[in-house]
């Protein structure tokens, strides 16, 4: 689960990570009142999307009165922002955060996520502030300082040293940064967060840090002890579909081809994609209805993969194993008489009873059903179906 | 032979009067698993499916001298109950729970670094020795017995890779699973290692998937220390960048951790990776 950028800063001042300050708003009228509180002659209008990359897709405005405030989110709501990270159909603003402007001297990159390898956090600081990082971290490694964590033991002051000599930072500087970096681990650890990222960390003439910018992303495992961040949760920045998907238990990604999948399994719901692609077709989405694969998970899995109007054909794939293929099978038909379904639907069943299975399937006279022995047979029939 | 776990392996259920522990116990016994008995806090004493149930692991171990314990723990008390098994000297740990905090793991990760425990899962499918035991929630019968060592990081992909190589003419010394979460127990390495050393393991099949970079690290291990015929499958070739793909672990994140690069370091490593996860069993037949 992401949050906003106004969200991560309200969170940061709990934990006394600096932060400028500032109001949220979701009208212009209410833009030009965050203004008249802000004691400032210039002020930073700033778009209030789930991706980073706002500023390059006119996603932040520098002004200098509260009228001009409201014209700016006059302007700015509504519109729909395309950056690296929103992909090419991009997000429409909705939520506007409107700050007093600092005087800036620097800007830093300071982020925090889990290093796999390590099965600790890691915190990661450079100099290339304000800049896309990922850009950063594969064409220039070396500009990237990191310091693992162990949560036994928490961020020692040697790791902020080396960060903050690393940074080039002054000694008075330096006093401001391991406040900074203590107190963002403690909003790391504290809140469950899975990411961290400050972009940038600002440096302003008084030699005091800031989060000039502030993106916070959470481990979703951890989300039923984190009731006041589950209520900053924003709908309207996800796929409608994939929030329905969740609330059964299920796993759905929409993808941008034609073939609809379902499958039991989020390794073998992969693989499937992939082999349609492999056979020269384009997967809609990636759907993992869980192990069990009853008639009702069958039934809710065929609505929300026929959701997207771009599905022509549908591949169920599923491997039974403690649930017998002949159950599902019942299952897949059960289905098909509460749900209408409009495209055809290749059913490769394997696992116990797998025969069983195909014969019920067979029998069951369903126009749209179309059984497949294999994998491989599977894929190739859908990805026929689809292209004929 | 086989690794980690065989015939004699006595294995503790945590959570054993659970729905889910319940029925999957009797699995594992129908299958001929030696399960010694229970642990669930509050029911000491009482007799579950005819096994003996403790309130604490420490108690469980004391009495029944188990060596596995099989964890089905709710997620937000699993990652206590891995540490209480490791401090109670229980051997191995083999947690099935799904949705362990990340936090949670870090530690557990930690604690058990200081002990002689160590972890398959969580959010793994367990380890099944063919025909000898089986400790977790697959089907049974897919795993004929043979001498193919299998590691996966899924459940269902597990099964069906075992199947091709079942129906490729061969069958499983031991499949492990080892998990789809950030951070898990065994790596494949550790396991690479355990089946290089088996003599009735003759080749290993090997699956993985997007997100980290754990096997790009087996690559490097298995040009260096592998002489057993490897057989890989990854899957998410077709996955987007930055979206969680069911496991918590399946993302790419920035570009790393994609398919593309784990399978370059793979062939590169000389291990034959199959095109598609239909083709598992006919790489496997072309490797021996």
């Amino acid at each position: 689960m992401n949050i906003h950028e106004f969200q991560a800063k309200q969170i940061f001042k709990t934990f006394d990570v600096p932060v400028l300050e500032g109001y949220h708003a979701e009208t212009p009228e209410q833009a030009e009142k965050a203004a008249e509180k802000l004691s400032s002659d210039k002020y930073v209008v700033k778009a209030q999307i789930h991706a980073g990359g706002r500023g390059k897709a006119g996603g932040v405005k520098i002004v200098s009165s509260p009228k001009e405030v409201h014209d700016a989110a006059q302007e700015m709501l509504g519109k729909t922002l395309v950056t690296h990270q929103t992909g090419p159909e991009g997000k429409t603003v909705k939520k506007l955060y409107v700050e007093a402007a600092a005087n800036i001297t620097g800007e830093f990159y300071l982020g925090i996520t889990l290093d796999r390898q390590q099965s600790m956090p890691v915190m990661m600081a450079s100099t290339e502030g304000g800049v896309e990082i990922e850009k950063v971290a594969e064409e220039t490694t070396e500009k990237i300082l990191k310091a693992t964590i162990n949560p036994l033991y928490g961020l020692q002051a040697f790791q902020i040293r080396e960060m903050a000599f690393g940074l080039g930072l002054t000694k008075e500087q330096m006093k401001h940064f391991g406040k900074f970096a203590a107190a963002l681990y403690n909003v790391y650890i504290e809140n469950d967060a899975s990411l961290i990222e400050i972009n940038p960390l600002a440096l302003l003439d008084d030699d005091r840090l800031i989060a000039l910018d502030a993106k916070m992303g959470f481990d979703d495992n951890a989300l039923f002890r984190q009731k006041e961040i589950v209520e900053m949760r924003d709908f309207s920045e996800e796929e409608p579909t994939e929030t329905e998907a969740d609330k059964y238990g299920m796993s759905y990604v929409k993808l941008d081809g034609n073939v609809g999948c379902m499958v039991n399994g989020a390794g073998l719901a992969m693989s499937t994609m992939d082999i349609i692609k492999y056979k020269g077709g384009e997967p809609a989405n990636f759907l993992d209805v869980g192990g069990g694969a009853s008639a009702e998970t069958v039934a809710k899995g065929m609505e929300i993969i026929l959701n997207d109007s771009a599905v022509k054909a549908i591949f169920i794939n599923i491997f039974g194993g403690i649930v017998r293929c002949d159950r599902i099978a019942n299952g897949i038909i059960q289905a098909t008489q509460h749900v209408d379904i409009p495209v055809p639907v290749v059913v490769r069943l394997d696992g116990t009873n797998a025969h069983e299975a195909m014969d019920i399937l067979k029998n069951s006279e369903i126009p749209q059903l179309v059984a497949a022995k294999d994998l491989n047979e599977g894929a190739e029939k859908v990805v026929h179906i689809v292209k004929n | 032979m086989s690794i980690l776990v065989n015939k004699n392996s006595k294995v503790i259920v945590q959570g054993l009067t659970g729905k889910e522990g319940s029925f999957h116990a009797q699995q594992c016994m129908d299958y001929g698993t030696n399960i010694v008995g229970g642990v669930t806090p509050g029911k000491g004493g009482q007799t579950h499916l005819g096994k003996p149930v403790y309130n604490t692991v420490k108690e469980a171990h004391q009495a029944t001298h188990a060596d596995v314990s099989l964890v089905f723990v709710p997620p937000a008390f699993a990652a206590d109950s891995i540490m209480e098994a490791a401090d109670a000297g229980i051997k191995l740990v083999v947690c099935i729970t799904e949705g362990i905090p990340v936090k949670d793991m870090m530690y557990v990760k930690q604690y058990l670094d200081k002990s002689d425990t160590h972890m398959i899962g969580p959010n793994c499918p367990g380890i099944i020795t063919a025909n000898e035991c089986k400790i977790g929630i697959m089907p049974g019968f897919v795993f004929q017995p043979g001498e193919i060592g299998l590691i996966s990081k899924s459940g269902t992909l597990t099964y069906e890779a075992a199947n091709q190589v079942v129906k490729a003419g061969f069958g499983i010394s031991t499949a492990v699973g080892i998990g789809g979460d950030p951070i898990i127990g065994y790596s494949f390495i550790d396991l690479l290692n355990m089946f290089e050393k088996d003599p009735k393991t003759k080749a290993i099949v090997m699956i993985g998937e997007i997100g980290g970079d754990m096997e790009i690290k087996a690559a490097d291990y298995i040009k260096a220390h592998i002489s057993k015929p490897v057989v890989a499958f990854i899957a998410g070739q077709t996955a987007p960048k930055g979206k969680r793909m069911g496991h918590a672990g399946a993302i790419i994140a920035g570009s790393k951790g994609t398919a593309s690069e784990k399978i370059s370091a793979l062939k590169n490593a000389g291990v034959n990776v199959a095109d598609t996860a239909a083709e598992i069993g006919q790489s496997l037949k072309e490797s021996l």
